[in-house]
């Protein structure tokens, strides 16, 4: 053993680097992203991206019973519970009855009380409803549902769904699926500010840096499907957004440099050897 | 006298042996009884008590189960 190792061995400090948990309801999360499980090329696929992930959290949708289909494995069959919380969504569903129905039908399938509240407004856009929205997370907050609301990126009307009690609010960045990343960043900075509950960012994330971005802003967590499951490679894009989540979480908790319009130079402006 | 019923399961008519309960519908259409969940008439029917609630003539039910999504 050289020298040099030896004394970098007693040099190297230990750090712990310790972050808090993100708690939903009765659930403490350490990893802060939350994955989809639909639009997986296969199912192997779909478990391996979850895997590198790292999630602790998947969501689900809650639909009909293909009759008439003999029942193979089912997806609660590629999905330990030891290993992830189920969070049943209410996708698909355009006005606030049947997002109440599904949440309900969601619950009746017994994994808790958790469910990720979508009321859409149009499949074409799939923007949220903001009157449904609000209108459904009321009833299922008063059932006693913990109700994590995806919502656009309105300041306003992430601060109303807080004050009807929604356990997480979880703007857009950008419309489901589109990849279009974070759109406006000033939107989730004032929701952020204000927000005395979790703000998951949820949909819109294309690549990694897009997580990063939320993250380094001081969202609380991030939500994804499509970037990863229809990504060329889903299971080494489910490992980028890990390293994301993790690179934007320690930035954010780090604390930025400021910006600034001119230079500040990083060595020392004394010293310099004579020029002539 | 009647010794079936027809009820709509999933937006599909199905007709059910009169005196059918919830929990015969699930068996009748193979399902695993821990991986669905039921709604009859727009109301739950909770798993417990899907071998008491009869079904009757005109019923209309929602069987659902979790499938991918985001």
């Amino acid at each position: 053993m050289g020298l040099c190792g030896a004394s970098a061995r007693r040099t190297i400090a230990s750090v712990t680097l310790v972050d808090t948990p993100l708690v939903l309801g009765p659930h403490r999360f350490t990893s802060r992203l939350f994955l989809g499980t639909g639009k997986y090329p296969s199912m192997p696929s779909m478990v391996d991206s979850l895997a590198a992930s790292g999630t602790q959290c998947v969501t689900v949708a809650v639909r009909r019973m293909q009759l008439g289909v003999p029942e193979g494995k089912t997806l609660l069959d590629y999905l330990p519970r030891e290993k992830y919380v189920l969070l049943p969504n209410t996708a698909g569903c355009f006005d606030a009855e049947h997002a109440i129905r599904t949440a309900r039908l969601g619950r009746e399938l017994g994994i808790g009380d958790l469910v990720k509240l979508e009321v859409l407004g149009d499949p074409q856009t799939l923007l949220p409803d903001p009157v449904g929205t609000l209108e459904a997370a009321k009833v299922l907050v008063k059932e006693g549902f913990v109700v994590l609301c995806y919502t656009s990126d309105d300041p306003v009307l992430a601060k109303r769904l807080e004050d009807v009690g929604v356990t997480a609010v979880m703007p857009a960045g950008a419309p489901i699926g589109s990849g279009q990343g974070i759109l406006n960043p000033n939107n989730l900075r004032i929701i952020l500010e204000r927000a005395k509950v979790p703000i998951v960012v949820d949909a819109g994330v294309g690549t990694a840096s897009d997580v990063t971005i939320a993250f380094e802003l001081g969202a609380h967590g991030v939500l994804l499907n499509t970037g990863v499951a229809l990504a060329r490679d889903p299971v080494r894009m489910a490992r980028a957004m890990k390293a994301a989540a993790e690179a934007g979480r320690d930035a954010f908790l780090a604390g930025r440099i400021g910006k600034k319009l001119y230079a500040s130079a990083s060595s020392p402006t004394s010293g310099v050897i004579a020029g002539e | 006298m009647t010794t079936t019923i027809t009820v709509t399961v999933n937006g599909e008519a199905r007709v059910l042996p009169a005196g059918s309960t919830v929990a015969d519908l699930v068996a009748a259409l193979g399902c695993k009884p821990a991986q669905v969940a039921v709604e009859r008439n727009r109301e739950i029917v909770r798993r417990a008590d899907h071998g008491a609630v009869l079904l009757v003539e005109g019923d209309r039910l929602e069987v659902v189960t979790f499938f991918g999504g985001g």
